[in-house]
């Protein structure tokens, strides 16, 4: 059986013309994936079942016990933590809002240790963006800052930019400048018309350079500006506002760089300032494919993107206090609930040493680097493959992921419900 | 099978005719019935007015640039943020609340339908999710066309048939309820970076001007016999001397439906101006209304203005740009694919400030001057006039001169100049206020035969009971306890339940979406178009098979079919 216009779980790219091929209940093949997509449509390893830590062993448990486990985690907790969040589908998100704000918990996602510093930025300044097919038609430059996505997002090149055949722009390749602006050489790098090389730490001297310049005031500047020519800072300054229409990309090359938010709000009002001159627009390259998603659930829901916290009955948000790793730092929580992400691959040591020392329940479909420190983890579908439900492009397009296959295990949404409507019956009776 | 009989209701339901008659309603399993046994459950409602559950034509409640509004908006969100309570979850945000603090602080309003304005086909999806999450009124969506490519297209072409069979199938598709232009013709050229002068020039690459969207578009919708006709924000929102242009906007449309308005105009506040720029800037509501009350096919909602701070939210993605570099807070912006675009900022309406002050009187200009009130509908355009919890103010406003010139010293001292309103004398009475919250807002969406707006035997059991007895009342004096009375219902009745009693919403709720299906022939189904076709696949960048919204997405729903003359 082939299944057409299947949607990649995969990347913030959400590409929706992908092909598979299953054959007696396994994927077999796959059509039109990059590497990444590929991978994640035919990797297996999948836990069987739910585990339990048994000293130093696992013990295979029943998913009613698995579910149990976690209801008493979670009502003996005093300071609950729900964490990651970004690779399901948003019905699960808002089950695990929902939850959060009965427990008078934390929930936080994946994006306050990515984009976070981007969602800052917009709350001081907002944010000039649009849809990726108004760049795929129209943009005729294109800047890619601080991001790799020949790596990270390996189709955003051939669906929506470099490659991208559009209504106004017959011949992409020919007629659309690629800027790429980073620390290093890439493979990215390599396609650019254009590469600005700057200094680790330069990009917030270099957006005040480009502002500079773009307001008429660039012979205030030094010969160079970390690391570029003041030429050439000139010379892009000329084809931003020669292009009709521009976009530029972030990436975590900028979020998480000295400077942190403060650089994107300096991008976002680059954007402004040349918003006066021709048409441009800004947007962040979001990394799983659905993280922000769960930023839009928690928005609908809460009033905030992400690091809520219900421990007042109301929804409180202060990014740095909040926020998972702060929370961690500080050894504040005393149970943590760990969805559809692996922060064991990716938070600082204390806030391990400390996940490590609490009771942790994982629910992800993979043994991950979590698995090291969690007492119990429920495996689940995954969302896009056994599963189905919305997740959000990078640009805030909603699609709907595909079921392709039956596999029989539960979904995030199924588990995550399970688990809400038994602390309902305590907290809510 | 569950039974409800409302007792002693003071009664004014303008679609029957009843207009304070003291009365008993009796409710059958969410439907209102001719009468119930003795084991109903019995509300007394002591006398106090009781109208139909209240209806917004026109406000921003779900969607993709509402939860932006939210998102880009910590500030606002702390400024309105409520406990878990009961059946209520907590709440966060004042301008743009959360879905359960819209669907709450609504529905404590007496509110009970709600259209969301302004919803892109491309991002659809969104907008019902967060339905789902408002659950107690039910909601509906206008779809944007101003910028749809296959509609301007035809437009060019000449070809109202195609234009009609696009905005059938994108309608379908998406689960819309009506269609919305907004700034026609100006969101295409603001993907450029440009805007459209009013009505007569062509924009570029696609040669046709908003004058001949509007028009086409407006024909096209009566083919379709969709039950709303084309919710229009004119082009040029907010600039001085742009009254000629709504003018000239209002003159293209013929009379082309006998059970309702042709052309629905929304905020007309904010297309009312007079001047040549800021400085000699003047209300210009004096023509608008006479031309309104000329011509029945056009039916207008006033868009007001109330001092304070909001969010203003809008398609019109050049003229939020404008605004931006006038107010230098903070701006975002959306331009949406082959469809539409948004824009988003903050504001703060200023007593002291003179423009701020005309806007605020032109508003309530409208609703005094325009002759009947069912064809001119009481909204702020929640959230850009003001969010939807000063209706009640706006209401005592209409209601008492008194109140009017109270606000009036208040205001910026060179507003009399600038204003009729000081010398306006007319004072609204209960009838019209019903007319223009619920009766007319339900006739003008063409949704009075599903039974909203009314309560008649086999309407939908939507009621609001507001705690204040007419008769003891006399508003124009008393216009605090008229803004206290329509703050909070006594009790909030929809589809027969006991939704919300005295400000406390008391059940979970489970709302109904009302779209709309038009009926083509196979020619006209563009589904199976070449050209439509072979264009979504090679510009659109979701799947034409990806686009829809799925059914999973409509829990309680209502599916108006009409039959298209295609
Ligand atoms: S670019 Fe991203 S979404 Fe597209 S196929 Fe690759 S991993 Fe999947």
């Amino acid at each position: 059986m082939i299944i057409k216009d299947a949607v990649c779980p995969f990347c913030g790219c959400l590409c929706d013309d992908i092909e598979v091929t299953v054959d007696d209940g396994k994927i077999v093949a796959v059509d039109n994936a990059c590497t990444l997509g590929n991978h994640k449509f035919l990797g297996d390893h999948r836990l069987p079942g739910p585990i339990r830590r048994d000293g130093d062993t696992w013990k295979d448990i029943r998913y009613d016990e698995a579910v149990e486990y976690a209801v008493d985690m979670l009502l003996e907790a005093d300071r609950p933590l729900l964490y990651g969040w970004s690779g399901t589908h948003g019905e699960a998100q808002c089950v695990g809002v929902h939850m959060a704000e009965l427990l008078r918990g934390v929930i936080d996602n994946t994006s306050s240790v990515c984009h976070g510093p981007s969602i800052l930025a917009i709350q001081e300044v907002g944010h000039p963006g649009c849809t990726l097919g108004q760049v795929k038609n129209r943009a005729d430059l294109l800047i890619y800052w601080g991001c790799n996505p020949i790596d990270a997002h390996p189709r955003h090149l051939s669906r929506y930019t470099r490659y991208a055949d559009g209504f106004f722009l017959e011949n992409a390749f020919r007629d659309r400048k690629v800027i790429v602006v980073d620390v290093r050489k890439t493979e990215t790098t390599n396609l650019a018309d254009e590469f600005v090389q700057i200094q680790p730490g330069a990009d917030y001297a270099v957006l005040s350079a480009l502002r500079a310049i773009a307001r008429g005031k660039g012979d205030a500047l030094p010969r160079t500006v970390g690391g570029v020519p003041r030429e050439q800072l000139v010379r892009i300054v000329d084809l931003c506002k020669k292009a009709k229409f521009g976009a530029v990309y972030f990436g975590l090359g900028l979020t998480m760089t000295r400077g942190k938010y403060k650089n994107i709000r300096n991008a976002i009002e680059l954007v402004d300032e040349l918003s006066r001159h021709t048409k441009f627009t800004i947007s962040a390259m979001r990394g799983h494919y659905n993280v922000y998603g769960s930023n839009e659930v928690n928005t609908w829901m809460t009033g905030y993107p992400f690091g809520i916290d219900f421990s007042r009955g109301i929804a409180f948000y202060n990014p740095g206090e909040t926020t998972a790793v702060d929370i961690l730092a500080r050894k504040e929580c005393d149970a943590c609930l760990i969805v559809a992400s692996d922060p064991g691959a990716h938070f600082p040591r204390a806030c391990i040493k400390h996940l490590a020392d609490i009771p942790v329940v994982q629910i992800d479909p993979y043994a991950n680097a979590t698995t090291a420190f969690c007492d119990v983890q429920i495996p689940v579908a995954v969302t896009g493959i056994d599963a189905e439900g919305t997740a959000y492009r990078m640009d805030g397009v909603p699609i709907r992921t595909r079921k392709v296959l039956s596999t029989g295990y539960p979904s995030d949404e199924e588990i995550l419900g399970r688990i809400y409507a038994r602390i309902q019956e305590v907290r809510q009776p | 099978m569950s039974e409800m009989l409302i007792k002693n209701a003071f009664v004014i339901d303008p679609l029957n005719g009843i207009n304070g008659e003291v009365m008993d309603i009796a409710i059958r399993d969410g439907k209102i019935v001719e009468a119930v046994g003795d084991a109903a459950e019995v509300i007394d409602a002591r006398r106090n007015l009781t109208l139909p559950g209240g209806v917004d034509s026109h406000t921003h409640i779900c969607g993709t640039k509402v939860n932006f509004g939210r998102y880009m908006s910590p500030e606002d969100m702390r400024a309105g943020r409520t406990p878990r309570r009961g059946h209520m979850h907590a709440t966060s945000g004042y301008s743009v609340p959360t879905t359960y603090g819209n669907s709450y602080r609504y529905s404590a309003m007496g509110y009970t339908t709600l259209l969301e304005g302004a919803m892109a086909p491309l991002e659809a999806r969104h907008t019902h999710e967060e339905f789902s999450y408002t659950p107690l009124q039910d909601t509906m969506a206008n779809a944007l066309f101003d910028g749809n490519w296959s509609v301007l297209e035809a437009v060019r072409d000449g070809d109202t048939k195609r234009v009609a069979a696009v905005i059938a199938w994108v309608l379908s598709a998406v689960k819309g309820f009506a269609v919305k232009l907004t700034n026609p013709g100006g969101t295409e050229a603001w993907g450029w970076g440009e805007n459209v002068d009013c009505i007569q020039k062509p924009i570029a690459n696609f040669e046709v001007s908003p004058a001949e969207i509007i028009r086409t578009i407006v024909e096209a919708n009566e083919l379709l016999h969709l039950p709303h006709s084309v919710h229009l924000h004119c082009n040029n929102l907010g600039k001085p001397g742009n009254y000629t242009c709504t003018m000239g906007t209002f003159g293209l449309i013929p009379d082309l439906n006998k059970k309702r308005q042709t052309l629905y105009a929304t905020h007309v506040q904010y297309h009312a101006y007079g001047g040549s720029g800021w400085n000699d800037f003047c209300s210009k509501s004096e023509p608008i209304a006479n031309m309104v009350n000329m011509r029945p096919q056009i039916a207008i909602d006033m868009g007001q203005v109330m001092f304070g701070k909001t969010t203003t939210m809008t398609a019109d993605g050049p003229m939020e740009f404008n605004l931006y570099r006038l107010h230098h807070d903070k701006w975002s912006n959306h331009d949406v694919e082959l469809e539409t675009g948004s824009g988003i900022i903050p504001v703060l309406y200023r007593r002291k400030n003179l423009v701020n002050s005309v806007m605020w009187a032109i508003g309530l200009e409208l609703a005094l001057l325009v002759d009947d009130p069912w064809r001119c509908l009481l909204t702020t355009d929640n959230p850009n006039g003001a969010p939807f919890v000063r209706y009640p103010e706006i209401i005592a406003l209409l209601m008492s001169k008194r109140y009017r010139e109270e606000e009036l010293a208040t205001v910026h001292p060179d507003t009399e100049h600038r204003v009729p309103l000081p010398a306006i004398d007319r004072e609204l009475d209960w009838h019209d206020i019903a007319v223009m919250t619920r009766a007319a807002q339900a006739k003008a969406l063409g949704i009075v035969d599903i039974g909203k707006g009314h309560l008649a035997p086999g309407a939908d059991a939507d009621v609001a009971i507001y705690p204040i007895r007419v008769d003891e009342t006399d508003p124009s004096v008393d216009y605090r306890r008229v803004i206290d009375a329509f703050s909070r219902t006594e009790y909030t009745i929809k589809r027969g339940r006991v939704v919300c009693r005295s400000g406390e919403c008391v059940v979970d709720g489970n709302n109904t979406t009302i779209w709309v299906k038009p009926k083509v022939s196979p020619e006209y189904d563009m589904g199976k178009d070449p050209d439509f076709i072979r264009k979504f696949d090679r510009y659109y960048t979701v799947r034409m098979r990806n686009y829809p919204v799925q059914d999973e997405y409509l829990k309680r729903n209502l599916c108006i079919e009409t039959e298209a003359e295609l």
